[in-house]
């Protein structure tokens, strides 16, 4: 695996590269299924090499772990605010998860439906291209409307547009205090009208999931008081949804599992991620009988552990939205494809950007399809 | 401001071209006489003035992408209009162009409070989106203080901000999905009412990309509840540098306050002689507002004022009422108006990293007297983008030219100190020729490239964001 040290060392790797790259940050997110080329790590482009609390900035370079960015805002108790999920236990993988595979990944946890995905917090990046060019977007300030927004089109295109080699963040201020709503004993459609319920109220949850036959879990952060106050208004607000009972232990534990899909470790099903807006999601949780659910962000994303080579994306048949298939065997992910098709004039602008950012077609070929 | 020679062949076919665009359009959907389009010569960049050849005013998404096929076609470039209260000249047309408004495009598509979003046509106001849904409790976070004219177009066009963007983060936070019409006619959907876009995050890339990647006839938009209540705290401090460090305490302390807003000296006089909102005679001066039930906001102000009472201020008022909080505001907002009664005055926009505060407003200062100039700062401070208000005289030959050239040493001082030329009002052709003080040629090139794809004749809104030498290659191809 070639490990470049810093932006120019890389940049001569990929100008004389004759042929496929696989990027690989901490490869948490499974081995590229082996192909022609050269495997690509990003451990030698590591640290954090700024953070400011006080303006709520931090930049680090692609490799860093994951831990270490989040121990170093933990210190000043402060935290990313999307909540990025460890793929490890659901992929069974190891590895340590890297902060520019977090971002290439666009990689964003049960927070997101309050505090924004990852690309909402990125603020700036530098990459190397397919010429092996290094370009540098945004930058270190939240507020910038500088030329187009790379930054964004760089978050989620895992390393087909290019290596990642600098990330800025957003970051926000630990909530001192949290609780959990738990509403029990709801069917899928009550449960998503429940959390619908929940995040049209002005009560500021930052996290509604539920899984099928088991609870609505809401999540309110902030200061004590206010804590208290607003998980006892929800409490009235969804009595009509049956008694509720409000949680203040083991709430972080429960969101990271949530987060994680922690529920499919190790049982062997498929695992899809699919996208809709949260009332759709009963109709795909029907077309998906006897396939082991979660839904978070109110419903929006439904995780779906399915037998294996089942196509689940065919219970979006007529409704918008799209799934991707997060663990399967190679074959499946060869035969049902990764990413949801799209449309194709998306399509032809999505290569469009490939083909200008990447000419040769060396970064992680394929990795999006 | 250099603007490219416009094409005499295509002002030589103006006829023709008016001709061929009626023949897809309703007969009161186009302006072509010289009297009439003049009142679309220039947007809120009032300096700068030219009429375009002629205005097209469609109503649908399918008349959009019939004036482009033929535009394109025809070879004539397209500058995309929402309100044309762009302050940095995005929507300045050239004399070879076409003005494509969507200011009759202002339906509300489909509001949906279940999944928390709303559709719209893209000429709709900013304003008039909040108020399709505030009767049922909820709003559309990002406001421009332009809200009552800006259209969504304009905002989804330069990824506009608001005094509540701290907490709600700006357009391009709030922007689900959009319908967009390509400059060869190609009608595309992208994104939608779910979360997150599968593929490449395109949504994201046409957002800010000022009119120069597609015309924008439609938006999804996340709709907000609107917060229980709200209340501001006024501080005033007699140095800048404290003010800067009261508002990274704040921040470091976990609260999050939806608007952190600045006023300097100059700027908190001129207010004050205009609005006599009765705000203390000091150096700098901050409104922090925080939102929630009456309680939580109690809880809050507690700990905002606790702070600020370590940094020692020279006034500390906590709004009780509602009276009270119009009161604290009513400066703020006049702010503008205040600066413009003096003189004229241009607005920047420039952002900087929040630590570099003291420093940056010493700098201005400094160079105030040295251009002669007066300078007043405004500025959300949560976020660190600036608004410095330059006095000059309009009818004082040289006095415009002196401003500009102060403005873009300002704005060289944010990119110096690590930020960027423009935090939400765009690069139009007003920064234009600064991008390269940010941007070394890869970086801009990368850029270029994005609009290669999207727009491969260079026919849409050309001359903008870019300075002109960097793409006279493509735009001439
Ligand atoms: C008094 C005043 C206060 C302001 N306050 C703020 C503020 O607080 N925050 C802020 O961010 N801005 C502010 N602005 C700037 C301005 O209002 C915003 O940039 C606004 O979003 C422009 O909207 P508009 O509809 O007027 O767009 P226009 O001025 O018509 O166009 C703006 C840009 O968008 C493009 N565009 C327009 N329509 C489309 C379309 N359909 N598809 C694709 N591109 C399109 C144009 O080509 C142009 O480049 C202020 C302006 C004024 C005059």
């Amino acid at each position: 695996m070639l490990l470049p040290k810093d932006e120019a060392e890389l940049g001569a790797i990929v100008r004389e590269a004759d042929g496929p790259l696989w990027i690989e940050g901490g490869g948490t997110r499974g081995p590229v299924a082996a192909r022609d080329g050269v495997r690509l790590g990003t451990s030698g482009l590591t640290g954090i090499t700024l953070y400011e609390p006080g303006a709520l900035t931090l930049v680090a370079r692609a490799g860093t772990p994951l831990a270490e960015v989040e121990a170093a805002l933990a210190a000043e108790n402060q935290r990313l605010p999307f909540e990025p999920m460890d793929h490890r236990a659901l992929l069974g993988t190891d590895g340590v998860p890297t902060i520019g595979g977090v971002v290439a990944g666009n990689v964003s946890g049960p927070r997101r439906i309050q505090a924004g995905a990852c690309r909402d917090s990125l603020i700036g990046v530098r990459f190397v291209d397919g010429r092996g060019d290094a370009i540098k977007n945004g930058g270190r300030v939240m507020k910038n409307v500088t030329g187009y927004d790379l930054v964004k089109l760089l978050a989620g295109s895992h390393g087909t547009l290019g290596v990642l080699t600098e990330v800025s963040f957003k970051v926000l201020p630990v909530t001192p205090e949290q609780a959990v709503v738990i509403l029990p004993g709801l069917s899928v459609g009550q449960a998503i009208a429940a959390m619908a319920a929940a995040l049209s109220s002005p009560f500021e949850v930052s996290g509604a999931a539920h899984r099928p036959g088991g609870d609505v879990m809401l999540r309110i952060e902030g200061f004590a008081a206010s804590v208290s106050y607003r998980a006892g208004r929800l409490v009235k607000l969804l009595a009509g949804f049956g008694p509720a009972e409000i949680l203040r232990e083991g709430v972080a534990a429960m969101w990271r599992d949530i987060g994680n899909g922690a529920q499919f470790s190790g049982t062997g099903q498929d695992v899809w991620r699919i996208s809709v807006k949260p009332a759709d999601g009963t109709a795909v949780a029907a077309r998906l009988e006897g396939a082991d659910l979660l839904f978070d962000w109110g419903g929006g994303l439904i995780w779906a552990g399915v037998a294996p080579g089942q196509d689940a994306r065919a219970a979006l048949d007529g409704i918008a939205g799209h799934a991707t298939l997060v663990r399967a065997t190679p074959e499946t992910h060869a035969r049902l494809g990764t990413f949801h098709p799209e449309p194709a004039p998306l399509a032809a602008i999505a290569a469009g950007l490939r083909a200008q950012f990447d000419p040769r077609g060396i970064l992680n070929p394929g990795r999006m399809a | 401001m250099d603007m490219p020679i416009p094409d005499a062949g295509i002002l030589a076919r103006k006829a023709g071209i008016v001709a061929l665009l009626q023949s897809v359009l309703p007969a009161d959907a186009m302006i072509h006489e010289d009297r009439q389009v003049k009142a679309y010569e220039c947007d809120a960049l009032t300096a700068y003035r030219c009429p375009p050849l002629c205005v097209v005013l469609p109503s649908t998404t399918e008349e959009v992408s019939a004036v482009m096929k033929l535009c394109q076609e025809q070879g004539v470039p397209v500058v995309p209009r929402g309100s044309g209260t762009s302050l940095a000249g995005g929507a300045l047309p050239t004399a070879d162009s076409v003005i494509l408004g969507v200011a009759r495009m202002n339906d509300v598509l489909e509001t949906d409070y279940g999944n928390r979003f709303i559709r719209v046509q893209s000429g709709r106001t900013n304003l008039s989106v909040t108020g399709a849904v505030e009767d049922d409790g909820f709003f559309y976070a990002p406001d421009p203080s332009s809200q009552l004219a800006c259209a969504i177009a304009g905002n989804i066009g330069m990824n506009s901000g608001g005094a509540h963007c701290l907490k709600y983060g700006v357009t391009t936070n709030n922007l689900l999905g959009v319908t967009m019409v390509l400059m060869d006619g190609t009608v595309v959907e992208i994104g939608g009412a779910h979360l997150d876009a599968p593929g490449l995050d395109l949504l994201g890339v046409i957002c800010g990309s000022e009119g120069q990647l597609g015309v924008v006839t439609e938006a999804t938009l996340r709709i907000l509840p609107k917060p229980e209540g709200a209340r501001p705290v006024l501080i005033g401090f007699d140095s800048n540098e404290v003010a800067g460090m009261c508002v990274s305490d704040i921040i470091k302390a976990g609260v999050l306050p939806v608007a952190i807003e600045f006023m300097d000296r100059p700027c908190i006089r001129a207010t004050e002689a205009f609005a006599h909102a009765g705000y203390p005679d000091c150096e700098a001066l901050l409104i922090v507002e925080v939102e929630g039930s009456e309680a939580e906001i109690d809880e809050q102000l507690s700990v905002i004022t606790a702070i600020a009472r370590r940094h020692d201020p020279v006034e500390l008022r906590e709004s009780k009422s509602e009276e009270e909080s119009a009161k604290i505001w009513l400066g703020r907002k006049s702010a503008f108006g205040a600066m413009g009664q003096i003189n004229d005055y241009m607005c920047l926009d420039g952002t900087i990293p929040v630590t570099e505060l003291p420093y940056v407003l010493r700098r201005i200062g400094e160079m105030s007297k040295e251009y002669g100039l007066d300078v007043g700062n405004v500025f959300h401070a949560g976020d660190g983008n600036m608004h410095p208000l330059i006095l000059f005289d309009a009818n004082k030959p040289g006095d415009l030219e002196k401003c500009e050239a102060f403005g873009a040493d300002i704005l060289r001082l944010c990119v110096e100190v690590g930020g960027c030329l423009t935090g939400e009002h765009g690069v139009g052709i007003e920064k234009r020729d600064l991008m390269v003080d940010q941007y070394d040629p890869v970086d801009l090139e990368a850029q270029l490239r994005v609009k290669d794809v999207f727009d491969p004749r260079w026919l849409l809104n050309p001359a903008k964001v870019f300075p002109l030498a960097s793409t006279e290659r493509r735009r001439a191809a």
